[in-house]
């Protein structure tokens, strides 16, 4: 991306004074959600409500400590199945289709597309018939599973195109020397392929961590339910002790947050990725 | 993907060993997408209760359940509820899109920070946007309330009151789209040469004029691509709507989205055959709108 300074730094100075009362206008729910997860139990229902937690507590942070951590691990753990599920489908797909010109891969990668157009409430109702049958309803492994169906048609585009730009020399050279066609995809291009690992990675995490309608329908009520429930349940049972459930979402936001601070422009690339062609 | 010269002669070798990488992730797209798939069909063209549901022995009844769907005194407010979410929500988060993604083009002090916080929306979980937006909303504590009191307007039951459920779940939920919409025009704003604005420009066109001559005109095929995404993304829409409304009061906010899992797994009496019935409507709308996206980006990609 090219950057074009048309303005003189100069004069300037009030558009970013708008910009930072736009960005504040934006994220003011988020701030709030921050300011409720710290307002006490008997400033809750003040009139009119506390702009700043002028007494904060950390109560609500102490439920989430004592309540949610094990909805949290079972978060990370979905998480990180997600990923690894993900980017082991993903990846060799994406090199089979951008480098070996496979009969029939034009015809896959429309599916592709046309599967990620499926509302998840579907595929949850389907998946819901299909895990009865099996016994793998409230299981880990199941939900990492249909969590995947979410990242899986993205991450096989994402790999596509950047594995197109894998320079073809590099791949022939390889072969000159011998290499077949697994140890070229392993030496060379998954490790060329880094950004688009971790670009896939990023999503894949973000979307299995927010899920709620797969955790909703399929692991609903059973040993190992993801934060998302976490929270669903805290509004249904406990409706008074709204700074424990902020504070909860609070917690939950915080993989967002760092995604967003370290890895930004891989963000920024994924989202458009899908959208616009360069 | 389609190539426009014959490609060299495929090895056949080759073509095995395309096959040997491409099989996992067929295999996968076979049992984890076009099975449930199928299973909803099929759910929705038998006489299904808690007991076939398990033993699998539900007997066949063709249309019956779409019968029942649309004979059912929800259709109406539900089909209603989803065109007016989707078609509000797409033009407003596309606006105010469009219109931050032109202001960031500016290359001002900040504003690629800027613009990257305004992403938070979207990376947040759904659960944490819509249980921040209910208690926002709420009627008795919420701050909106208190806001509008403060100038002297009484308060409203955004959540509880059948007028106003649908119009609280549209706010929530454009909030949560803009980012998407902001991000994409924006990087569709960047392929636009400066070279035409600077030409603009020394013919004394004024921003208003150079917006509506040059980058709107221009951004049209982005726009084309954001809208359609957008849409089919909107007519998705679940968890907001359920999280903050449940689809009520009353059915005052339920889409085929919530009314389809309402009528699943909602009720203490799970209808299952009507409820796939509702969502394969909307898988039908889904694909239709999919299908028109795919051809307008192919026509995109050869000009």
């Amino acid at each position: 991306m090219t950057i074009i300074a048309l303005n003189r730094p100069r004069r300037t100075w009030w558009k970013t004074a708008a910009g930072l009362l736009l960005t504040g206008i934006m994220l003011f729910p988020v701030y709030w959600m921050l300011n409720v997860s710290l307002t006490r139990e008997q400033d809750m229902r003040a009139s009119p409500p506390e702009l700043f937690p002028a007494h904060p507590t950390f109560e609500g942070y102490r439920a989430v400590l004592d309540e949610q951590l094990p909805y949290l691990a079972t978060s990370l753990l979905i998480g990180l199945g997600t990923v690894a599920l993900t980017v082991a489908l993903a990846a060799p797909a994406g090199y089979a289709l951008a480098k070996l010109r496979p009969r029939g891969g034009g015809v896959l990668g429309f599916l592709f597309l046309v599967a990620q157009m499926i509302p998840g409430i579907i595929m949850a109702m389907g998946f819901y018939a299909i895990y009865l049958q099996l016994g793998l309803l409230q299981s880990v492994p199941g939900l990492i599973v249909a969590d995947s169906t979410l990242a899986v048609p993205f991450a096989v585009l994402i790999f596509t195109a950047f594995m197109s730009g894998i320079p073809e020399e590099l791949l022939q050279a390889a072969r000159t020397d011998g290499a077949g066609l697994v140890r070229t995809f392993w030496s060379i291009v998954l490790p060329m392929s880094r950004n688009a690992v971790v670009t896939v990675s990023l999503f894949a995490f973000l979307w299995s961590w927010s899920d709620f309608v797969f955790a909703g329908t399929l692991v609903n009520g059973g040993p190992h339910e993801p934060i998302t429930l976490g929270i669903y349940h805290y509004i249904g049972n406990n409706n008074q002790e709204w700074n424990a459930i902020m504070a909860t979402a609070v917690v939950a936001s915080l993989p967002a947050a760092v995604i967003l601070v370290l890895a930004q422009r891989y963000v920024a690339a994924g989202v458009s990725a899908g959208a616009v062609k360069d | 993907m389609a190539t426009v010269a014959p490609p060299p002669r495929r090895r056949t070798s080759q073509q095995w060993a395309a096959w040997a990488f491409l099989t996992p992730v067929t295999l996968y797209l076979v049992l984890f997408y076009a099975y449930p798939l199928y299973r909803n069909l099929d759910l929705s063209l038998r006489d299904y209760t808690v007991r076939s549901f398990v033993q699998g022995d539900a007997p066949f009844t063709g249309l019956a359940n779409y019968a029942t769907v649309l004979d059912d005194p929800t259709f109406g407010p539900a089909l209603t509820h989803t065109v007016v979410f989707t078609a509000v929500c797409l033009a407003l988060q596309y606006a105010i899109g469009l219109a931050l993604a032109v202001f960031f083009h500016q290359n001002f002090r900040l504003s690629a920070t800027l613009r990257a916080l305004f992403l938070v929306p979207w990376l947040l979980p759904l659960i944490v946007s819509a249980s921040t937006w209910s208690w926002l909303l709420n009627s008795d504590s919420g701050l909106v309330n208190a806001v509008l009191g403060a100038v002297g307007i009484d308060p409203v039951n955004w959540l509880t009151s059948p007028s106003w459920s649908l119009t609280s779940v549209i706010i929530a939920n454009i909030w949560i789209g803009v980012p998407f919409n902001l991000v994409v025009l924006h990087s569709g704003l960047q392929s636009i040469p400066a070279s035409l604005y600077e030409a603009a420009a020394l013919d004394g066109a004024n921003a208003w004029q150079r917006f509506w001559r040059i980058t709107f005109p221009l951004l049209r095929p982005v726009s084309a691509v954001t809208l359609l995404l957008g849409l089919v993304y909107t007519l998705k829409v679940f968890d907001v709507i359920w999280i903050m409304t449940k689809g009520g009061p009353a059915d005052s906010s339920t889409t085929f989205a919530t009314w389809s899992y309402q009528l699943g797994f909602g009720n203490l009496v799970p209808a299952f055959g009507p409820g796939a019935a509702v969502g394969n409507l909307l898988v039908a709308a889904a694909v239709v709108f999919g299908l028109v996206y795919l051809r307008v980006q192919r026509k995109q990609a050869r000009t």
